[in-house]
């Protein structure tokens, strides 16, 4: 019996590979959080030593017009064997996507080839016909957070905070969204599959924190692709995102952290939404709860400035998140660009409360 | 056997997707789309391994199939292993193909999408950009996202990216030849083709509902009623 317990969970073991990777950006982590893969980027460089080819040449894996049915399997199989031979021309061939879509998307498209040879060999001929490339499969496929994942020990011993309540010393509870196609598609392409996926999890624990369990944790964000890119059916969308907060709402969570950018931004502006519809927000101070990307939070508890992280692109105020730990900020940086200019201020919301300009 | 289950057959994801269902009911009882609307993926299952060729066809002419979400909550525990958001996929390339799409009202949404991200893909490389995410379109978006993309360039570069310009980093300008790389790949694979047929029949339903269409961009009739218009039938 603990044989076949150990071989069932071996099936959910993931392989993370540690050097010389091609980093495939996100267009949604691209718009809204651009400083997410900055942090990324720095992390696994200076941090941890890494070889990481940013390829300018890289574009879309289609994976939104996929879902949103305007782009064939055909298609989507063979731009993403593009990607894949773009790859070939750096010499590495660890991949790592970053984004829980196109996650998604490689590992569909590569499961179909290792299932139907015939698909297999009719993309490479597309591909040469197309474009005159050849590709090969990368060796390994892991999502960013994975890579991060892998290394949250070692991170850990360069982080001056901990995600700990620094006024009353208990560990701060944390909602982790890992986003549908990150481990619904494919379980055991997650370490821990899909009702234990470690990822997210074994970061805030290992940096202090305390996870929350609520009856809704894996319910989709509600993006839905079309039920979100048309606005006739965004209704669809924020009814969905409605579901998690309520049930998450009891269990008063300090912050959510996210995998997939798409799942930040909606539970981020959703709030705003619901907010100024009906008045109504999930946390006791009409603010909100704060919602990061697992970039954000592994770049504060580093020091990073969080300004240069962009925190001040999220609707709901980070601020009293940040004290609660103690990390410092300057407030009149917050809003100054690239020049080091001031940019003025947002408008402020009419029901979810602010604190710009603090 | 029928037209359409023939069509249905020839996509291999019809044939990963779709093993011996047994009714059970455990996709609709996951299914974030069933919950809102009048939608249930175990009888869509149903209706396909039935292969009754009227039934499968009423499925591509009505709003049915255009309600999931494809959140492959289904995927994860369907108790045999079939996918029902791969299933409505390849039913949704069936309707686009056949034209039978435009016949209902989320079905005619699928031009709203290709005016929107299709267009993206091909002019910029991106599937969706800061430049069209418009506050104008996107009031829920609010007013931090509205600073943003005012002030889109100093933002964006100040956190390390690259906006717009040469070079590799975040909103980089994609080169060109890379552009012309996957706009060859869309017309050898059939991608524009299911643009073209797109434009098509959306062409023609906007004639016969009398709808003012124009053959680009988004500042048209048509375009706003495919975008916007909601009848409210939809719901539970
Ligand atoms: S936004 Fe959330 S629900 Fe949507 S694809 Fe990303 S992970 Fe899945
Ligand atoms: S869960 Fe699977 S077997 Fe059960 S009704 Fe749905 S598709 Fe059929
Ligand atoms: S993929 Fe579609 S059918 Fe399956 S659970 Fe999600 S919304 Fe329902």
């Amino acid at each position: 019996m603990e044989e076949i317990t150990k071989k069932y969970w071996k099936d959910y073991q993931k392989e993370i590979a540690d050097d010389n990777f091609y980093y495939e950006r996100s267009c949604i982590r691209q718009s809204f959080f651009p400083g997410s893969e900055a942090a990324f980027l720095k992390i696994l460089r200076e941090i941890l030593g890494k070889n990481v080819i940013d390829d300018p040449n890289q574009h879309t894996c289609t994976g939104i017009g996929y879902h949103s049915d305007i782009v064939p399997f055909d298609t989507t199989m063979t731009v993403v064997a593009r990607i894949f031979s773009l790859m070939k021309d750096h010499g590495v061939n660890n991949f790592i996507p970053s984004c829980v879509t196109s996650f998604g998307i490689f590992n569909e498209v590569v499961e179909t080839w290792n299932h139907f040879p015939e698909e297999y060999e009719k993309t490479k001929h597309f591909l040469k016909q197309a474009t005159g490339r050849d590709f090969e499969i990368p060796q390994n496929i892991s999502h960013a957070s994975d890579i991060i994942y892998k290394y949250r020990k070692e991170l850990k011993e360069k982080m001056p905070y901990r995600l700990v309540n620094r006024h009353t010393g208990k560990p701060l509870r944390v909602v982790e969204h890992i986003g549908c196609h990150y481990s619904k598609l494919f379980a055991k392409k997650s370490e821990g599959g899909m009702e234990f996926s470690k990822v997210l999890v074994g970061m805030i624990e290992e940096w202090g924190g305390e996870v929350v369990d609520y009856p809704e944790r894996r319910h989709c964000c509600g993006f839905g692709f079309r039920q979100y890119i048309v606005m006739a059916n965004r209704g669809y969308s924020v009814a969905n995102t409605k579901k998690k907060f309520e049930s998450m709402q009891p269990y008063k969570p300090d912050f959510i952290v996210a995998n997939c950018p798409g799942c930040a931004m909606f539970m981020d502006r959703w709030q705003y939404t619901i907010a100024e519809m009906e008045g109504t927000t999930y946390d006791d101070n009409k603010m909100g709860i704060p919602v990061l990307t697992y970039e954000e939070m592994a770049g504060f508890l580093l020091g990073f400035n969080p300004w240069d992280l962009g925190l001040q692109l999220h609707q709901v105020q980070v601020e009293p998140l940040l004290d609660k730990i103690g990390i410092p900020y300057d407030p009149k940086d917050k809003y100054v660009g690239k020049s080091g200019n001031f940019l003025g201020e947002p408008e402020k919301p009419e029901n979810l409360i602010t604190v710009y300009g603090k | 056997m029928g037209k359409f289950y023939d069509l249905l057959m020839q996509d291999v994801r019809f044939v990963e997707g779709l093993n011996a269902c047994m009714n059970c009911g455990v996709c609709t009882a996951i299914c974030p789309a069933a919950e809102i609307y009048k939608y249930d993926p175990r009888q869509i299952c149903d209706i396909v391994q039935s292969r009754n060729e009227e039934k499968i066809k009423e499925l591509l002419l009505t709003d049915t199939i255009w309600y999931c979400g494809q959140c492959m909550s289904c995927k994860a525990r369907c108790p045999r292993g079939n996918t029902p958001g791969l299933i409505i996929s390849v039913l949704r390339k069936i309707s686009q193909e056949t034209g039978l799409f435009t016949n209902s009202e989320k079905g005619r949404q699928q031009f709203a999408i290709k005016r929107t991200v299709g267009e993206n893909i091909l002019n910029t490389g991106y599937c969706v950009h800061i430049d069209i995410v418009n506050p104008k379109l996107h009031p829920e978006q609010g007013p931090v996202w509205k600073w943003y993309y005012e002030n889109k360039e100093e933002i964006a570069d100040r956190l390390g990216a690259n906006y717009n310009k040469d070079g590799s980093g975040a909103l980089r300008k994609i080169p060109q030849q890379n552009l012309d790389e996957v706009k060859k790949i869309f017309e050898v694979t059939g991608g524009l083709d299911l643009f073209n047929k797109i434009e098509k029949y959306s062409e023609s339903a906007a004639k016969s509902m009398n709808i003012y269409f124009e053959k680009e961009g988004i500042n048209n009739e048509y375009f706003f009623q495919t975008y916007m218009e909601n009848s409210g039938k939809h719901e539970n």
